[in-house]
């Protein structure tokens, strides 16, 4: 083996991986209260209308807010120097809730994209508070950055929350909360595509990102801008993060067990991993909101709360697992 | 050539450095001795840009590391810290092959792939090149990040106390390593040791700081000597000539 097919899962590993995204992707598809068959597709024009205006934006929002998230918690991984945050839970996606929360009040008839800007700025702030409050914390102790982000997390979301009930307007604040694909039509998805470029530029960047994860003096060391690569990931988490509350809700668990996963098996060098990362989110929602619409067929869990259990069981079962390894 | 003129510290209200003036010549290992706390370790992190320089002046080459770009300076000067704290799981081929990045800033190229191989070969990392940096020892992690150092391919090359976690052997081959560089590449070695006989025995010239404070630098000879010894660590010591080479008898 050469120093440039180090670190990488064989062919057969990666057809294999391909294929389990591509039959989930078919599979989301003809999954539903509608009876699809293939044969309808070709005879019936609507239910051909059907998959394009809702099963194809439904799954490809499920792809695309997938990877996006499990991108965006490696980022704050790397930003954080610390394998357990993700921004569904230090604070940035409860900032981009009380963001829209803003937004919402002082400009009640916004578009989805301004909603978009405006939470994408508070989550810009959120994280960056956190990331200085954490690079603070002992770095002996990883668990201390966890717990504190979500001490900071409970804290913004609690405000929100607040502010929504003096302000009668508690229903939205759930919607953004809890993650959920039912809602999600031809027109109203869209957005997604943004946070899948901003997927696209991490895949870009991930040398320099790889970098930045040796620490300040390594990077310095190495040349890199630091300070500017430190402010790139943010954004990228930010907006990535204010994206997807703003058009789908809050889905846990993702930014936090895929990265970690991943890590396990294939390392950090991020020019390596980061496909399977962003490939590895996409499965695992498309997996869960499928779960969510089956398992009280003919009505619907929402898939942030199924994530919330799968995540959760995963993340204990890598807990233990790094235990027992190492 | 390091020239560094007039350059003071001071950190959360005390001082670190005093007005250090110090020139240290193109070329060779210059080791940089004294007690903890001398300041050694503040004055390398100034000269490789990793603080602020709060005054005086100090260039690397000719470059000024406070105005020069840090990409600039990343192809002059590579530097090691005592405790990097690199937590990533990298393998140690991917990590070594990093050292390359100020170079390509993109993949590694043919030639880069080239280098990364001999410095591993060189620093006894072939059998672990697959290896994640997490699962290694103490001193083959050591050894990994000094191997990304010297991947850097720069002509200065500074090492904070690269020898702490490795075994005699490593630190050996090391030590006669960055005497080789110095000697048939002409590379500028500045190294802060706390083993005075590894200083002895492999320095051109070494610098002793005590109190944020140059307070003697020379040719090593001048400096292996009881009276100076003394004057820096504060406590009487031996120095002898076994087999012709200085040895200093600090522990008895």
């Amino acid at each position: 083996m050469t120093a440039a097919t180090i670190g990488r899962p064989g062919f057969a590993f990666q057809a294999i991986a391909i294929a389990t995204l591509a039959a989930l992707f078919v599979g989301s598809l003809f999954v539903g209260v509608t009876n699809l068959s293939i044969r309808s597709l070709v005879s019936d024009p609507e239910a051909l209308r059907l998959v394009m205006v809702s099963r194809l934006p439904r799954t490809l929002a499920a792809l695309l807010a997938g990877s996006a998230l499990a991108i965006a918690g490696l980022v704050m991984q790397t930003l954080a120097r610390n394998r357990f945050v993700e921004p569904a839970t230090a604070g940035t996606a409860q900032s981009a809730a009380l963001g829209i929360l803003v937004v919402t009040l002082v400009w009640p008839n916004a578009a989805l994209g301004w909603k978009a800007a405006g939470a994408a700025a508070t989550a810009l702030a959120g994280t960056s508070l956190f990331l200085m409050l954490a690079h603070r914390l002992p770095p002996t102790q990883p668990f201390l950055v966890a717990l504190f982000g979500l001490v900071y997390g409970g804290v913004i979301g609690a405000v929100a929350t607040f502010l929504a009930w003096r302000l009668d307007l508690l229903q939205y604040v759930e919607v953004w909360m809890t993650g959920e694909f039912s809602g999600i039509l031809r027109g109203r998805y869209e957005l997604l595509w943004v946070a899948g470029a901003l997927v696209a530029l991490a895949l870009w960047t991930a040398d320099r990102l790889t970098i930045l994860s040796m620490g300040r003096d390594a990077s310095i060391g190495l040349g890199l801008n630091y300070a500017g690569v430190l402010r790139f990931g943010l954004v990228i988490v930010s907006a990535v993060t204010a994206l997807i509350v703003v058009v789908v809700g809050t889905i846990p668990f993702v930014g936090l067990v895929v990265p970690n996963i991943v890590s396990r098996f294939a390392g950090e060098n991020l020019r390596h991993t980061l496909p399977w990362v962003a490939g590895g989110g996409a499965a695992l929602v498309l997996a869960c909101d499928m779960i969510g619409r089956l398992i009280r067929f003919p009505y619907e869990v929402p898939v942030g709360t199924v994530l919330g259990v799968v995540g959760a069981v995963l993340f204990l079962i890598l807990l233990l697992g790094r235990n027992r390894n190492d | 050539m390091i020239e560094i003129s007039g350059v003071s510290l001071t950190l959360g209200g005390s001082g670190i450095l005093n007005d250090v003036n110090l020139t240290v010549p193109k070329g060779g290992v210059t080791a940089l001795v004294g007690p903890n706390g001398a300041g050694k370790s503040s004055l390398l992190s100034l000269i490789a840009r990793l603080q602020p320089l709060q005054s005086g002046r100090i260039t690397v080459d000719g470059l000024a590391v406070d105005t020069t770009p840090s990409r600039e300076l990343a192809k002059v000067m590579a530097i090691l810290r005592q405790d990097p704290g690199v937590a990533s799981r990298l393998r140690v081929a991917e990590l070594v092959g990093f050292g390359r990045f100020p170079h390509h800033r993109g993949r590694l190229t043919a030639q880069d792939r080239e280098i990364v191989a001999a410095s591993l070969e060189q620093f006894d990392l072939g059998d672990l090149s697959l290896r994640f940096i997490d699962t290694l020892s103490g001193g083959q992690r050591q050894r990994a990040l000094v191997a990304m150092t010297f991947c850097q391919g720069t002509d200065y090359i500074l090492l904070d106390e690269p020898l702490n976690n490795l075994d005699m052997f490593h630190a050996r081959n090391l030590m006669r390593t960055l005497r080789r560089i110095g000697d048939e590449h002409g590379k500028t070695v500045l190294i802060v040791l706390h083993d005075i006989n590894h200083a002895a025995a492999h320095a051109d010239r070494i610098v002793a700081m005590k109190d944020g404070a140059v307070v003697a630098s020379g040719d090593t000879e001048a400096i292996i000597r009881p009276d100076v010894l003394e004057s820096i660590f504060g406590f009487p010591m031996l120095v002898e000539r076994v087999a012709g080479r200085l040895a200093v008898l600090h522990h008895t």
